[in-house]
């Protein structure tokens, strides 16, 4: 099948930044894919390479096998990129700025066109304020605005750049189960967000990003498995000691120690050895492998072997 | 629907949402100047035979407010939406850059022409004025407005600010075009400033426009056509090459 995005080779540079150093990427049709990396990664340049906002130095993008320069209308029908920055025209209302975005993509006015913004609207919570300006929305209402115009289209790509950076509960969970549902529908969704625990629930594959470059690419499982583990949290009582094999695998940080491990098997050994020494504990925990804790490893190991 | 007539509904729904500060407030500029300027010159001033100062004024300020407002139109939008961000939402669709051209432009004729229409409608009140040559109305309109419109997406890329795109609008529009015999006849000029003026191309506009009224005019109506429509061809080329590089709008 064709991915829905290929990145061969891609670099561009500002001056003297080199925003994106040779990406390879492919993000096959139907994934639900997280694009992640500290600040000025190179995660927005991308997204704005693939949108065709930003000229290659070197490289081909394609979206779902249409080049976004050598067929960008083709590869711009295929795309709706929910933007970083709250923009928004202060002339109109929703439902205008909705059907302007549909007929820029030649989406002339029709009873499915209606009836789709309908349920865009309906989906995001923003029927009730159809009719309203824009500049009369709340910021959470506006973010919700720009992904209804993200996929005002029906785009078979849709890529959200933090999209629920700033936003409330709320919104968040709205925003996520219409997000969900397209995925499910087949649509392709990059999410790029510095909200770990969104990544680590939505997306089953992710790239992480440092200084234009990919550091890691792998499945959200496979990334848990080789950077995080399962911890064993002890608290021990006043005065009480780990015995010196554990002491010598334990983190202690404000006096709770704790014990990685990958198998929930090594739990009992652990616990008799601890009764074994009479070290007396007063609390327990296990901790779940996460994907901040995978992040700050990639970006810590890979940052110092270049 | 196109892309293009997308865009050029949005920009035209834009300014008329807005019309009392984009169409009526020009109209009452332009009044305000004929009410001065007639006041104080009628009696003194008559530039062709058998016309008004009145009458001869009117055309010119109705082809000033057309280019000013054309200008205004499609710099103002583009400074707008560049500052805010919003241009994203024209820059994401698959419109090409000829259509984006083509709509930027045609909103601004539109515009312009809206003003020109209101002008000459509160103008017509205070002199007969003749419809010689209607055609060369309609041509030096549309070229005029064209070339304005052009130049406006040209001013509204080129600045990253508002005050840049202000002193476009001050130090080279206004000039040119309160100096190309909006109010007087070059021939009222001192020798100097009369070739001085046969530089100014919002000149031929003017010139050209009266003609369309009058039937005489300070130079013959074909060498304004000519002057005028190779500026329009020059002006859009060097647009559409802007907008087909991404100049300033696609990093």
């Amino acid at each position: 099948m064709i991915p829905a995005i290929r990145v061969r080779q891609v670099t561009k540079r500002f001056g003297s930044v080199q925003a994106l150093a040779g990406i390879d990427l492919d993000v096959e049709q139907g994934e639900f894919f997280g694009l992640l990396g500290p600040n000025g990664a190179g995660k927005t340049t991308l997204i704005s390479a693939l949108a065709g906002l930003v000229r290659l130095d070197s490289g081909q993008i394609a979206i779902t096998g249409h080049d976004v320069i050598k067929d960008y209308r083709q590869a711009r029908r295929q795309l709706g990129v929910v933007p970083q920055e709250l923009v928004f025209d202060p002339f109109f209302t929703v439902r205008e700025t909705l059907d302007f975005q549909c007929g820029y993509f030649g989406i002339g006015k029709s009873r499915e066109r209606d009836a789709w913004i309908d349920e865009i609207l309906e989906n995001l919570d923003l029927s009730s304020k159809a009719n309203a300006n824009m500049r009369s929305l709340s910021g959470g209402m506006k973010r919700r605005v720009l992904v209804a115009q993200a996929l005002a289209h029906r785009p078979p790509v849709i890529v959200l750049d933090e999209p629920t950076a700033g936003v409330d509960v709320e919104l968040r969970q709205t925003l996520w189960q219409f997000i969900r549902r397209l995925n499910r529908d087949g649509h392709t969704v990059v999410l790029t967000t510095h909200y770990l625990e969104e990544a680590e629930s939505l997306c089953s594959r992710i790239a992480m990003l440092k200084a234009g470059r990919v550091v890691a690419l792998d499945t959200t499982v496979s990334l848990l498995q080789r950077f995080s583990a399962h911890t064993l949290r002890l608290r021990l009582t006043p005065g009480a000691a780990l015995p010196a094999a554990l002491a010598q695998r334990a983190e202690i940080k404000d006096s709770v120690c704790s014990i990685a491990f990958d198998h929930f098997a090594e739990i009992e050994p652990l616990l008799a050895e601890l009764r074994t020494s009479g070290c007396g504990l007063n609390e327990l925990e296990i901790g779940q492998p996460d994907l901040e804790e995978v992040f700050v490893r990639v970006m810590h190991e890979r940052g110092e072997t270049r | 629907m196109t892309g293009f007539s997308a865009l050029l509904y949005k920009e035209v729904l834009r300014f008329w949402k807005v019309g009392f500060q984009t169409v009526a407030a020009p109209v009452i500029t332009a009044l305000l100047y004929l009410l001065i300027f007639s006041h104080v010159l009628e009696a003194h001033v008559q530039v062709y035979e058998n016309v008004s100062y009145t009458a001869f004024l009117i055309p010119g300020l109705v082809m000033m407010s057309m280019l000013q407002n054309a200008f205004a139109n499609s710099s103002s939008s583009l400074i707008q939406s560049k500052v805010t961000g919003s241009i994203i939402f024209v820059l994401l669709p698959p419109i090409s850059y000829q259509a984006f051209y083509l709509a930027y432009v045609l909103a601004a004729v539109i515009r312009g022409i809206s003003v020109g229409i209101g002008v000459l409608l509160a103008t017509l009140w205070f002199a007969h004025l003749d419809c010689r040559e209607p055609l060369w109305i309609i041509i030096f309109a549309l070229l005029g407005g064209g070339i304005m419109g052009s130049l406006g997406v040209i001013g509204g890329i080129w600045a990253d600010k508002f005050d840049q795109l202000a002193a476009f609008q001050n130090f080279i529009i206004m000039p040119l075009t309160f100096l190309s015999g909006v109010f007087y006849s070059i021939h009222s000029l001192p020798p100097f400033w009369q070739q001085v003026s046969h530089w100014n191309p919002i000149f031929y506009m003017i010139d050209g426009f009266r003609y369309g009224f009058f039937g005489v005019a300070d130079v013959s109506p074909w060498l304004s056509f000519g002057i005028v429509g190779l500026c329009f061809v020059l002006l859009s080329a060097l647009t559409l090459a802007m907008l087909k590089r991404g100049y300033k709008l696609r990093a």
